[in-house]
């Protein structure tokens, strides 16, 4: 329940208090009371009203208690208002007051604050999570992520960021930094493999919950739905991806039975949400595209590569970049053949950057055991383990090499 | 709110005076100061001499120490400064981003303190 409606009546009382530190120290007092008031009385009708008529009562005593705002007049001003709404019973009279959560995420996402700063805000206001669990989450000490908040918060005050939906010249580059925050924040959970699950909460399921409300609130945004979409469409293989000694298991070898069939759904119909929105596919709709070819495979030898080339070109035309170029090239040696798909990396040998890059020579690799160039392929695994940084990863490569005809078992 | 924006430039990569550009360039910064006061929020600016030409202070046990210039490590030093007293950050924000050195350097924004 907390957590449901934490982020809503946090949202309102930012909007009447003014101050984000203030706005969450009354909203605490105000669960403190529910907690004592509510398994006796019951759980109000309108709970959301009765925890933000209660906030406004202990913001009053928070502000007579201390100076909360540097500005005195500014605290004075506050008090006042708060002391002009008339102290009627709240279990009676419902509070209707609007959803401001998208201005909170915009507020919390502004690009003043750094991304992780943001992150952090992000998940305790809006999502309602506490300091312990975000630190968890990030692996991360407690007191770092409590300071970290803190300073955010503390930012925001003095340097006059402001709490409003950003007007029309800036909406785009704001809602794209809305978008990256909840990606990141989906990545950090998608990523997380090691360490006893239970113990860290699904930063997954956060982003997408956050993702679903920013579709809901923005539902002209193209992108918004798009990001969803491709969220959805990532998770719904949370089953399937890792197997039991957590373990990376690849889409060909996926049991498909297990791809979450709701969770499939909901991600095509953002996209055609999305597509219905924007004639010009954006970013993250073009991801949650390809994303939605496989999901929509019977098996991996039925995956439709030639749609899945039509969306890379796409995606392309808007940035051409390495790593692109390197997913094209797994998709052509599964529409052409392997020959095809390392010629197509082959073209790539002249990016600066590519001798180092892992996913590289992860496919070439691939593609070369597929061709039955074992030694070259067994060298190309060899490189790829040597650049990769994670342990499931270089797990999964050695198991490939070890599976190479003439290959040594470990 | 009022906001302090700092202009930091490499004198060396702005259009030098003296040159077309620079004529332009000076141009354009009356013509910025002249669209902030006309929308009622400039409270003060001034263009700075370089840093060279200054010099920095410190009184350690009781005695100045003086020392020639901010000799900084990196090329771009203060070069202006505008007070401007917008609504909030947002606003300062959209007023930095039409400073004319913003595009050769960066333009610090920071809110000032007001005591009461």
């Amino acid at each position: 329940m907390v957590r449901q409606e934490w982020g809503r009546v946090l949202a309102a009382l930012f909007h009447r208090l003014g101050q984000l530190e203030l706005a969450e120290d009354a909203l605490q007092d105000a669960f403190v009371a529910a907690l004592s008031t509510w398994p006796q009385q019951g759980v109000p009708a309108n709970s959301c009203g009765w925890l933000l008529r209660t906030a406004e009562r202990k913001a009053i005593d928070i502000l007579r208690r201390g100076q909360v705002f540097r500005n005195r007049r500014q605290q004075l001003a506050v008090l006042a208002e708060l002391d002009s709404i008339p102290d009627t019973d709240c279990q009676a009279e419902p509070v209707e007051f609007p959803d401001d959560r998208l201005k909170l995420i915009f507020t919390c996402c502004h690009p003043a604050l750094t991304q992780p700063v943001s992150v952090a805000l992000t998940l305790k206001t809006v999502c309602g999570l506490n300091t312990p669990q975000i630190a968890r989450a990030f692996l991360v000490p407690e007191s770092t992520m409590a300071q970290r908040i803190v300073r955010a918060k503390r930012k925001i005050s003095l340097a006059g960021i402001p709490y409003q939906i950003p007007p029309p010249e800036l909406w785009p580059e704001r809602m794209q930094a809305v978008l990256a925050v909840i990606y990141f924040i989906f990545n950090e959970g998608y990523s997380a493999l090691e360490g006893p699950a239970h113990a860290r909460i699904d930063l997954c399921e956060e982003a997408i919950h956050l993702g679903r409300l920013v579709a809901q609130l923005a539902p002209n945004e193209a992108e918004a739905s798009g990001l969803l979409a491709l969220m959805l469409l990532h998770h719904s293989r949370r089953e399937s991806r890792v197997g039991p000694a957590q373990e990376i298991v690849p889409l060909n070898t996926q049991d498909r039975q297990q791809w979450d069939r709701d969770c499939i759904e909901e991600g095509l119909g953002c996209i055609g949400r999305s597509r219905a929105l924007s004639e010009r596919p954006g970013s993250y709709t073009l991801q949650a595209m390809l994303s939605a070819i496989h999901a929509t495979a019977p098996s991996f030898g039925e995956t439709d590569w030639n749609a899945m080339l039509a969306v890379y070109d796409q995606i392309l035309a808007q940035s051409a970049n390495p790593v692109v170029l390197v997913n094209r090239a797994v998709a052509v040696s599964y529409a052409s053949g392997p020959q095809q798909g390392l010629e197509a990396l082959q073209r790539l040998e002249i990016e600066p950057c590519i001798a180092n890059y892992q996913p590289y020579h992860a496919a070439r690799a691939d593609m070369l055991a597929r061709q039955g160039q074992v030694e070259a392929a067994a060298r190309a695994y060899r490189r790829a383990i040597e650049l990769s940084h994670n342990e499931a990863e270089q797990a999964f490569l050695n198991k490939k090499l070890c599976e190479l005809p003439g290959e040594p078992a470990p | 709110m009022e906001y302090l924006l700092c202009i930091y430039t490499d004198p060396e990569a702005e259009p030098q005076m003296g040159t077309a550009e620079g004529d332009e360039h000076m141009a354009e910064y009356f013509a910025f100061t002249n669209e902030v006061s006309e929308a009622g929020v400039m409270r003060g600016g001034n263009a700075l001499h370089p840093a060279s030409a200054g010099s920095t202070l410190a009184v350690r046990g009781g005695k100045a120490e003086i020392v020639d210039g901010p000799f900084a490590e990196t090329k771009e030093q203060l070069g202006g400064y505008y007070l401007l007293d917008c609504a909030d950050l947002d606003e300062a924000l959209k007023w930095a981003s039409k400073i004319p050195g913003a595009r050769f350097g960066r333009i610090e924004v920071r809110p000032v303190v007001v005591f009461d």
